[in-house]
């Protein structure tokens, strides 16, 4: 007749959650926004659009209730990652194409909401980047601003793709540079380029990346993520550039400027947190958390790839469930010590 | 006096809703049309019924007598008649009957005649039996008889005693006013205990949202002239659940598999303090309760109430609202909705809370799980809720206590906190029962395969049993048989057949196996034995009585066989046949 104990709930559901995880993302969104052009905000209705459709569709398939489902928030957080991390003028077919393979293949049919192995934001790019490795590498040139009308059409294919538009981030910038240079290119030289480099990693990109880092810090001190994940995330990133920097400052880059370049402060704070690919325990979120800033290290610098944040996360969603299950926390009297934690 | 509080590691803070029943004093409820009394209102053995119907009986007069030492008697809680003793329907979410007292108050409230005693001059023992003859439980809702709990551990000597005023859930006061209101009979009660169990120091933890309370309670201890600590605890649910109270006054975990004992530690609810001092100096057994009526009404209150009230006529002292639609026994956080609004008050009612959907909205639909932690986060025992219902909707099992499933306390933490509105604590329950089910038809299955098994091992042994008894009576007959056999041979030529049939003898060994065939081949030997001892003492004798016609009719037979060329006469016929 009624719903057991208990009868009082806290004021929480999923939506709300997803839509904490969107209004974190707005610091980002503006500061990409404002300093690399608003051509993000047509990607982000583009991919929003997409998930929007994708998810009816699937969820018509399998007949579950769509009211509650397309109003979870979750396929626009996924619809938000994907454009976030793709070229801001890359063609709309594109990031619609990796948006609803997101939603399609990687959430669904793995059985929707909470059930997909692998984030599906970071699968999308993925995909994108092995099948369409020029496009989506083609991020403006910096210090050309276009006006948005341009910006949009050249979203859409209405305008022809001027070579002068597309160029590298900054983080393959300075990894195609020191590659050619073979040596002879110093980092402290080519970081003397603000037009590329801005103060620290890139120019524009490292107030996107600050601009994260805030809604992160708001995410946590809202108890939506713990700070096991991006801590580990930015303790392990920091730890193996650091190392490698003072051993050769003149080849290798400074943690700073790895920590403020490409992905990774949306990948500590919003990706390597989803907690349905991710870790649960907290050991397990450290080492969740290291591990994806280790091998994003390692295939950003060594690897083909301009960043490596999608596939170390995608590498560690591979390792999640086992890590899980070796690190179970001890439970209430089961511990070795009895006593501790004097408050 | 300070002291250095723990911390337990999860735990909610859901809105306390208890000012709303702390207005007014407790107040006694007026006498019900008539009171059932279940005779089950503890943990253990059902008390027998020791009235019948139309018995008269006083307050306080013994109607149900305990059963085995883990069960506490039963009482009738005013002076009236026995209706009948009948199965009726509990307060209890199953919606099961079972027996009850009914009785007819005859509104004079008479006591039986109440013996208060001095407990120093009883042994613990005459102490313990006392308050399980006056039916003193724990009142904080588990109903475990109180005298079970007051045994120290022979092993571990007790450290501290822990005293539960912490009152965690929301809504509920009646521990509150309880001890803002009797504070010194709390405190006495708490000494009965002290003196039994001798531990180093008692601890009466109060939850800080209760200052009056608190400030009752040192009051009390210092009028009595006790060294009890009265100690507020943080405000935080579930507080109040023995194991956390005692992880935060004592910094102890006890878990699922020990006694709070076995850690020299016990605790007890200051209710329970109360009804034991009131049992013990006063002579009054657990006839009623102080009872919180709450929730969708329009005077909320504490009463002190009957045992056996039916929680409809008390409800109504509050008024409820017109849209309360139900009734919700305990706190909001683990309380249920009472099967029938007319089932009784019983020990383990320390609230009603009238329910309606603007006080409780509906829950939102369930969603799928989003690994988001939050559940394993709340929970007091540092369990991974999600990991649980993922395998109880399995129905894994065995997966479910892998991760500890039954040191699960149903404290409802993960339910409250989870945003995809799982009802968590309802999966654990199903798998909870579920194992105990499948245990329970194990052990059938063992046991009946224990008594098969049992069955044909005796069955084996019987005919093993059988085979050699045959074995030994058969060779004694054939070494009785060769011995006389050998007797009459012994005016003949023919001693050795004697010595043949002592042979079988040592056939007769009890080797239960062979048992049965030795058995047959010490009868075959023994039967060839009589037969050749018969054939060479018995035979020559054959032809000497014979009539001459007999005479004639043979040697015409043999004078045939010889003439057809047949075996020699003395090839006996019978030895063919063997």
């Amino acid at each position: 007749m009624f719903a057991p104990a208990p009868f009082l709930l806290k004021d929480t559901s999923v939506s709300q959650v997803m839509t904490q995880v969107c209004i974190a993302l707005v610091p980002g969104i503006a500061a990409y926004a404002w300093l690399v052009g608003p051509a993000i905000l047509v990607q982000l209705v583009i991919a929003s659009l997409a998930a929007l459709i994708a998810e009816t569709a699937m969820l018509r398939i399998q007949k579950k209730p769509l009211a509650m489902f397309l109003s979870d928030g979750s396929a626009i957080v996924t619809a938000w990652l994907i454009a976030l991390t793709f070229p801001p003028l890359a063609p709309w077919w594109l990031v619609a194409t990796g948006t609803v393979f997101a939603i399609v293949v990687a959430k669904h049919l793995y059985g929707g909401l909470g059930q997909n192995p692998f984030n599906p934001a970071m699968v999308a790019f993925a995909i994108c980047i092995v099948s369409f490795p020029a496009l989506m590498s083609q991020w403006p040139s910096v210090g050309l601003q276009l006006p948005l009308v341009d910006q949009i059409n050249v979203i859409l294919g209405l305008a022809p793709r001027v070579d002068a538009l597309s160029g590298a981030t900054p983080l393959d910038a300075m990894k195609t540079a020191l590659k050619l240079g073979e040596g002879s290119q110093d980092v402290a030289a080519l970081l003397a380029n603000q037009d590329i480099y801005g103060n620290f990693a890139g120019r524009g990109w490292e107030w996107v990346a600050f601009g994260y880092l805030i809604g992160g810090l708001w995410m946590w001190q809202r108890k939506l993520i713990t700070w096991h994940v991006p801590l580990a995330f930015i303790a392990s990133l920091v730890a193996i550039s650091g190392a490698l920097w003072l051993y050769n400052p003149a080849q290798f880059a400074s943690p700073l400027f790895h920590l403020l370049s490409g992905g990774a402060m949306l990948g500590a704070f919003f990706i390597a947190t989803d907690p349905v690919s991710g870790c649960t325990t907290p050991r397990g979120k450290l080492i969740f958390g290291a591990g994806a800033g280790l091998l994003a290290y390692i295939i950003r610098v060594f690897g083909g790839y301009p960043d490596g944040v999608a596939f170390a996360v995608l590498l560690m969603n591979l390792c999640a469930p086992v890590i899980d299950l070796l690190t179970q926390p001890a439970i209430f009297g089961m511990k070795d010590t009895g006593k501790g934690d004097r408050s | 006096m300070l002291m250095n509080l723990f911390k337990f590691k999860g735990g909610v803070k859901p809105p306390t809703n208890k000012t709303q029943s702390l207005g007014l004093p407790i107040a006694i409820a007026p006498m019900p049309s008539r009171l059932v009394v279940p005779l089950h209102q503890s943990i253990g053995g059902t008390p027998r019924p020791v009235v019948e119907a139309g018995d008269k009986v006083l307050k306080g007069q013994l109607i149900g007598e305990a059963d085995g030492w883990i069960s506490a008697a039963v009482h009738a809680p005013t002076s009236g008649t026995v209706i009948e003793v009948a199965m009726h329907v509990q307060p209890h979410p199953s919606g099961l009957d079972a027996m009850c007292v009914v009785i007819e108050p005859d509104g004079k409230d008479e006591w039986i005649v109440r013996e208060p005693v001095d407990y120093t001059s009883l042994t613990p023992e005459q102490v313990r039996e006392r308050l399980q003859q006056a039916g003193v439980v724990g009142l904080g809702g588990a109903v475990f008889p109180t005298h079970g709990k007051l045994t120290a551990s022979k092993t571990v000597p007790m450290e501290e005693m822990v005293v539960n005023g912490a009152e965690c859930e929301p809504f509920i006061t009646c521990d509150d006013l309880l001890m803002r209101e009797r504070a010194e009979e709390v405190v006495r009660g708490i000494g009965i205990f002290r003196d039994l169990l001798q531990p180093k120091k008692v601890l009466i933890g109060i939850e800080d949202n209760k200052p009056e309370a608190a400030a009752a309670m040192r009051a009390a201890v210092e009028a009595v002239g006790e060294d009890f600590q009265v100690i507020q605890v943080p405000t935080l649910y579930p507080a109040g659940g023995a194991k956390q109270l005692i992880r935060v006054l004592t910094g102890k975990e006890v878990p699922a598999s020990k006694r709070s004992t076995d850690l020299g530690v016990q605790c007890f609810n200051v209710a329970t303090a109360y009804t034991a001092w009131r049992a013990i100096a006063h002579g009054e057994p657990v006839v009623s309760r102080l009872v919180t009526i709450t929730g969708n009404v329009h005077e909320p209150r504490n009463y002190e109430v009957l045992i056996g009230t039916p929680m409809d006529e008390l409800l109504k002292l509050a008024t409820p609202h017109p849209d309360t639609d139900g009734i919700v026994m305990g706190g909001p956080m683990m309380g249920f909705l009472v099967p029938r609004p007319d089932v009784p008050v019983v020990k383990a009612t320390n609230c009603l809370i009238a329910h309606s959907d603007r006080l409780f909205p509906p829950k939102a639909p369930e969603m799928p799980c989003i690994r988001c932690g939050s559940c394993a986060q709340a929970c007091p025992h540092e369990l991974q809720p999600f990991e649980m219902y993922w395998f109880s909707r399995a129905r894994n099992f065995g997966k479910t206590q892998e991760y500890h499933i039954f040191d699960c306390i149903e404290c409802g933490c993960c339910s409250f906190v989870c945003p995809s509105r799982i009802p968590l604590v309802q999966y654990f329950r199903f798998a909870k029962s579920e194992i105990w089910a499948r245990e329970r038809e194990k052990n059938a299955a063992d046991q009946a395969k224990e008594r098969f098994e049992f069955k044909q091992y005796r069955e084996e042994r019987e005919k093993a049993e059988k085979a050699e008894k045959l074995a030994k009576a058969a060779a004694a007959q054939a070494a009785k048989k060769a011995a006389e056999a050998a007797a009459a041979a012994a005016a003949g030529e023919a001693p050795a057949p004697a010595a043949e049939a002592s042979s079988p003898a040592p056939v007769a060994e009890p080797s239960a196996a062979d048992a049965e065939k030795a058995a047959k081949l010490a009868t075959i030997q023994a039967a060839m034995e009589r037969a050749k001892a018969q054939r060479e003492a018995a035979q020559p004798k054959n032809t000497e009585h014979l009539t001459p016609e007999q005479q004639r009719a043979a040697e015409e037979i043999e004078s045939r066989r010889a003439t057809a060329g047949l075996v020699p006469p003395e090839t006996p016929v019978n030895e063919k046949s063997e």
